[in-house]
């Protein structure tokens, strides 16, 4: 089966020639029409259309979206904060760069809809510190949207008003996990709170009731009050509503960004006929689908069970290629769509080498607050480190297994899960190139490999 | 502090942006940062009275976030995306270019006083790997030949200064 086209909603205008990102070329687009519909509406109604819409967010956990904002507390009296989480840090993941290089205002726009849908007088960008020109850009195109009276004051002459501010972070993984962001915000260290009882809807920024959604999430917002949340589930497939930008990188011969329905194209057709199959030469070996931790897949592998299409329980027997894309076939899999960065590794990887990368990452950014992912991860680290640049042993793997178990569940946030997945799939996956490494390091190593860690 | 009138103003304007004022020390950070090249022992105080904290909360916040620095570094920064996504299409050897170039290891001053290398982690631009940041700059597809031809430039840019 061909792929299908891509659905551009979020990157419609994403690398157009002559597309730019001020108020007036926005504005020439029907920037900010959607807004101006939407403040003539209670904003009950607003919250109504995310809720029908079936909204997943985007920043990697998948979760509803208007379930998160019913879960706000209304009732306390106290300000309710809105927080964009633009720390987008996962690796493989790169598609809210460029919503804010290049179409800022999308994103203002996806943010007041949901200020005034929720009542939010405050709301901040928390950016990830890398991204020096990105928060430049926001700066100035909150500017031009306030002196444009679409920010800040009495927005359209109503008498609501909403601020929105924009906050760097300073490289720091953690803070894209929203209590750590939290933390953060605060101009504290991110160490991630324990839920219960810090659940941001009630106690969040300041103690007061906080949403923090992903830049896509908010994007997705503004299209879904333009065609109402009804029409927004016709996209997609059911509980999988709406587009997903994919984010592919590593071994493919067109890595890149691409979107499309969510759930309508399968792995194997995104990285076959979409991202051009693996470079030459080289078949593909693994995947990981949603962002570095997520749980890694085998190229040869089978998938089989029953699953829910319509109202009847169907069979399926699925190759890593016949998946499709979304959430929940995903996680039936045992893996997760997380954010959308899918890294492709060929026949050229070493899988402990690439496990030895990926856990320098985790060790080098656990907080260090729960010990189980403190040690653990450095642990790992060291273990893998050592495999491919000292001495590697045929116990490793168990070794490495005993740490990853004994992490996940453990610790305050789902860092302790993100950091043990991949050694556990690694392991899980490819269990004999790990026992057998110490066999393979004495063969001279190809000499176009590269050094991965 | 020395801090430039530019410096002060903006960070007066920063901390209205907040209810609680101890939210500026990342914002207060970075201005600093900026104008100073990196946190001295006497800026850490001087954050802490203008936001009305002790110094260790504001020292606790340097230590924490790698993008804040306490020691001067080179008048450019090279940061090298180390990740995965990165290494497997040859972060390792773009690092080992620079540090060929410039005589020097990720986290050292080069010994004319202009570059410092680093091997950060993801840059979140896994599509166009290797990547680089160079002082506020984004350069994409990075080989050893792109490496190189960045090299020369900053070299000739010390040179004309």
């Amino acid at each position: 089966m061909p792929a299908p086209t891509q659905r551009r909603l979020i990157f419609a205008h994403i690398d157009e020639p002559g597309y730019t990102n001020d108020l007036a070329c926005y504005q020439k687009h029907g920037g900010y029409e959607v807004m101006k519909k939407a403040f003539a509406r209670p904003p009950a109604e607003l919250i109504d259309e995310v809720k029908k819409s079936g909204l997943r967010g985007r920043g990697g956990a998948g979760f509803p979206c208007g379930v998160k904002w019913s879960l706000v507390d209304r009732k306390s009296g106290k300000p309710i904060y809105l927080i964009v989480n633009a720390d987008e840090s996962e690796p493989g993941t790169f598609k809210d760069r460029y919503i804010i290089h290049q179409d800022p205002h999308q994103l203002i726009e996806g943010t007041m809809i949901s200020c005034f849908a929720n009542n939010v007088k405050q709301a901040y960008i928390y950016i990830r510190g890398e991204f020096p020109h990105g928060a430049r850009i926001l700066e100035k195109a909150i500017a031009e949207a306030r002196a444009a009276n679409l920010v800040g004051p009495n927005v359209l002459g109503s008498a609501y008003s909403c601020e929105i501010y924009v906050h760097r972070g300073a490289g720091a993984y953690i803070c894209g996990e929203e209590t750590g962001l939290i933390e953060s915000l605060e101009g504290k260290r991110a160490n991630p709170r324990i839920k219960p009882p810090y659940f941001p809807a009630v106690l969040g920024l300041y103690q007061c009731p906080t949403i923090v959604n992903n830049v896509e999430t908010l994007c997705h917002v503004k299209h879904i009050v333009d065609m109402g949340g009804e029409a927004y589930t016709k996209i997609g497939t059911p509980n999988n509503t709406g587009t997903r930008i994919f984010c592919v990188s590593g071994h493919v011969q067109k890595p890149g960004y691409y979107e499309f329905e969510a759930g309508k194209i399968t792995l194997g057709q995104l990285l076959h006929e979409v991202c051009g199959g693996p470079l030459p030469g080289r078949t593909l070996k693994a995947v990981i689908p949603g962002g570095s931790s997520a749980k890694i897949l085998r190229f040869g592998e089978r998938f089989k069970g029953k699953r829910k299409v319509g109202a009847e329980m169907v069979d399926y027997d699925w190759g890593v290629e016949d998946v499709p894309m979304d959430f929940d076939s995903l996680g039936m899999i045992g893996t997760m769509g997380g954010s959308g960065g899918v890294i492709v590794m060929d026949d050229s990887v070493n899988m402990v080498e690439a496990l030895a990368n990926i856990n320098a990452f985790y060790s080098h950014e656990s907080c260090g607050q729960c010990t189980p992912c403190r040690e653990g991860s450095l642990w790992m680290k060291k273990i893998t480190t050592r495999m491919v640049h000292g001495a590697a042993r045929p116990e490793d793997a168990a070794l490495l297994k005993g740490v990853a178990d004994q992490i996940p569940g453990r610790t305050i946030c789902a860092f302790g899960e993100a950091c043990s997945w991949p050694t556990q799939s690694f392991l899980a996956k490819f269990g004999d190139e790990f026992k057998n490494y110490h066999e393979t390091k004495k063969a001279a190593r190809p000499a176009d490999s590269l050094e991965l860690v | 502090m020395n801090l430039k009138p530019a410096t002060l103003s903006q960070i007066d304007e920063v901390i209205t942006h907040y209810p609680v004022k101890r939210s500026a020390t990342l914002p207060l950070l970075h201005l600093i940062q900026e104008d100073a090249g990196w946190i001295s022992p006497e800026a850490i105080e001087w954050i802490a009275a203008k936001l009305e904290l002790q110094p260790i909360n504001v020292y606790e916040v340097v230590t924490f976030y790698p993008m804040f620095r306490q020691q001067p570094i080179g008048r450019r920064h090279i940061k090298v995306c180390r990740t995965l996504s990165c290494a497997l299409t040859g972060g390792y050897k773009v690092c080992d270019e620079f540090q060929k170039q410039f005589g020097c290891h990720p986290g050292e001053v080069s010994a004319d006083g202009e570059v410092t290398i680093d091997f950060v982690e993801c840059l979140a631009s896994c599509g166009t790997g290797p990547v680089v940041l160079i002082d506020d700059d984004l350069h994409e597809k990075v080989d050893v030949t792109k490496a190189k031809a960045l090299s020369d430039r900053i070299k000739a840019e010390a040179k004309a200064k």
